[in-house]
């Protein structure tokens, strides 16, 4: 179980594997700074779901070389407490052995964005055989019938996306997305996430008065790109800590 | 059982196809899916796509035998001459009928990705015609490549959205089409060029690219010995092969050296759907490279993953300077310029020639060249 209780608010910070060399300890800058668990995208070629800062995210890290064998060993040099979590595609997420490597390699979960309820079902019992949860997503078009089903299968947590859209930093968080948390938090025990366009602290202290916690992705990667080391971003995650 | 039936499941050919969307565009499919169910039984669609097609397209499309080629390649060949619909390529048969059901489902907005131009040229055409909006998505390379197309889309009205990211070719522009759609559902229908893509697109677009093969069963006296078409995505092929797939014809696609995804490719998931991709050994997606723009993709329709894996239809691939040569002894031979994505199916007949002698060579021309001109200079 990548969350065990719900009594405190949670917090998972996002990095591109490989976008830079080094890149392992913006990982350990945020489980210092109050992440109870870090999302690491595995990038891919094709980011169907990403907006432009998580493209060119993953446009520089496959540029620098980065490949899944890469990512693993760079983690392995590295110590944190925190879960971590795989996001990827499904084209790579389908390879064979890929939940096992993500497993030896100490991953304790798996979001695959293009893998709907209806096709995930290899994926999550290649993710459980070994020892890995499978993290799914909702959105707010999602159909009360999926509602229940998404969140019945769910392990880990619900990743609730705030937005019909893309990935990527918005002036506001819809309001759509408080609704859907509540939602989805009144059909399962385990923590509903907010993510997509969470950008500041302000947005994700409003998210957490429904949801039980928020995902944060592209606000980091633009500063990260910008040339924000580290501490930096550290500090950043742990202004979102303290406002949630 | 029919060969090319409907598919199972959730848009299961064999073991491929699928829907490999975001939750947030699962909604938006069931909603196409549910549409095209319901319009493709109803009397009343049915024959409104048929006045257009037939008013509007210009069809049926005749097929024309090449004589003099024929001659100098010792067969009988015959071209179906989806040249000539209107537009200019075959892409009009699937846009008016998307275009319709886009209509029929009260959208305003069709978004589209086109390669070559040709079918963004199609969605751009059908949205005038029908009073609605159209943005097409294209990569910037072959904005520069394709520039007679743009200008037409332009002139019909169609916003063009230029795409930067990646290889910047027609993978790309289907990428963001994608989350443009995923923006936009409420108002925009997302008009897919080929068979592929999340269900139900692949076998919709088969259907709606089914009149050529339909058409040319019964333009044909007896049934071919052999049936040829060009493959990117595959829509053309998978139209005529409806008409043949029963028959005892021999079916072929053929694929552009440097995008044939059916050759060289692997199993994997992409733009939705899950087929033989172009993919490294890190399983990221890699770059076709063609000079036709149309062919420049690293994936192929689940359907013919499906027919290739049972043996129906056989997959050859041919390079680039055949086809040129293909483009200019069509010319010159029977005062037809094709597109060189219909080229690569003549430069493989012509290759093949010897192995083909006596035998009546159906192909289907599906696209015209006045858009490469500048290729050739």
């Amino acid at each position: 179980m990548i969350f065990t209780d719900k009594s405190t608010k949670k917090l998972v910070p996002y990095v591109t594997g490989g976008i830079v060399d080094g890149w392992a300890d913006y990982v350990c800058a945020f489980a210092d700074n109050g992440a109870d668990a870090i999302e690491i995208g595995l990038p891919f070629s094709d980011p169907m779901l990403d907006g432009p800062t998580i493209q060119e995210a993953s446009d520089r890290a496959l540029a620098n070389g980065t490949t899944l064998d890469g990512i693993l060993r760079d983690l392995s040099k590295i110590s944190v407490e925190v879960p971590l979590i795989v996001m990827t595609y499904a084209n790579l997420a389908v390879r064979a052995g890929f939940c096992d490597r993500l497993a030896e390699a100490g991953i304790r979960g798996l979001i695959v964005p293009d893998a709907p309820l209806d096709e995930v079902g290899p994926i999550r019992d290649a993710a459980n055989a070994a020892g890995l949860d499978l993290i799914p997503l909702a959105a707010p078009s999602t159909t009360a019938d999926r509602r229940r089903e998404i969140t019945a299968s769910a392990q880990g947590f619900v990743y609730a996306v705030t937005v019909l859209g893309t990935t990527g930093e918005r002036d506001a968080l819809d309001p759509a997305a408080n609704a859907l948390a509540s939602s989805l938090r009144a059909l399962t025990d385990l923590p509903v996430l907010l993510g997509f366009g969470v950008s500041t602290p302000e947005h994700a202290a409003a998210a957490v008065r429904d949801a039980d916690g928020v995902v944060v992705a592209s606000a980091l990667m633009r500063r990260l790109m910008d040339g924000a080391g580290p501490d930096a971003l550290g500090a950043v995650v742990g202004n979102i800590r303290k406002a949630i | 059982m029919t060969i090319m039936s409907e598919p199972a499941g959730l848009g299961r050919f064999g073991e491929y196809g699928g829907r490999f969307v975001p939750e947030s565009l699962v909604p938006a499919c069931e909603q196409v899916e549910a549409a095209f169910r319901e319009a493709w039984v109803d009397a009343g669609f049915r024959a409104e796509l048929h006045e257009l097609l037939t008013v509007y397209a210009g069809r049926p499309t005749p097929i024309t035998p090449a004589r003099r080629l024929s001659a100098e390649l010792g067969l009988t060949l015959l071209l179906k001459r989806e040249d000539l619909a209107h537009t200019g390529s075959h892409k009009i048969n699937n846009v008016l009928g998307q275009a319709l059901l886009a209509r029929r489902m009260g959208k305003r907005r069709l978004l589209a990705e086109t390669g070559a131009g040709q079918h963004g040229v199609a969605a751009a055409t059908a949205s005038a015609l029908l009073g609605l909006e159209c943005v097409v998505y294209m990569g910037e390379r072959d904005v520069a490549r394709q520039a007679p197309n743009v200008r037409r889309m332009r002139m019909l009205g169609a916003r063009i959205v230029p795409v930067g990211t990646g290889s910047r070719t027609l993978k790309d522009a289907t990428n963001e089409a994608l989350r443009g759609w995923v923006a936009d559902t409420a108002e925009a229908y997302y008009c897919i060029g080929s068979v592929m893509g999340p269900h139900p697109y692949p076998w919709m677009v088969r259907e709606f690219q089914s009149v050529i093969g339909t058409e040319a069963r019964a333009q044909v006296e007896t049934v071919p010995d052999l049936v040829v078409a060009c493959v990117g995505g595959g829509s053309n092929a998978a139209g005529t092969f409806t008409g043949f797939a029963d028959t005892t014809a021999r079916l072929v696609g053929v694929e552009a050296a440097g995008g044939a995804a059916m050759t060289n490719g692997t199993p994997g998931v992409l733009h939705g759907y899950h087929s033989m991709v172009l993919q490294d050994e890190n399983g990221q997606i890699t770059e076709a490279e063609s000079i036709a723009a149309g062919l420049d993709y690293p994936g192929i329709g689940p359907e013919h993953a499906h027919l290739g894996a049972i043996g129906r239809v056989g997959y050859a691939t041919v390079g680039d300077a055949e086809v040129v040569e293909a483009v200019h002894r069509l010319a010159r031979t029977e005062g037809i310029i094709p597109a060189l994505e219909s080229a690569h199916a003549l430069a493989w007949i012509i290759r093949e020639a010897g192995e083909l002698a006596g035998q009546t060579v159906l192909m289907t021309l599906s696209g015209r060249g006045d858009k490469d001109m500048e290729m050739f200079e």
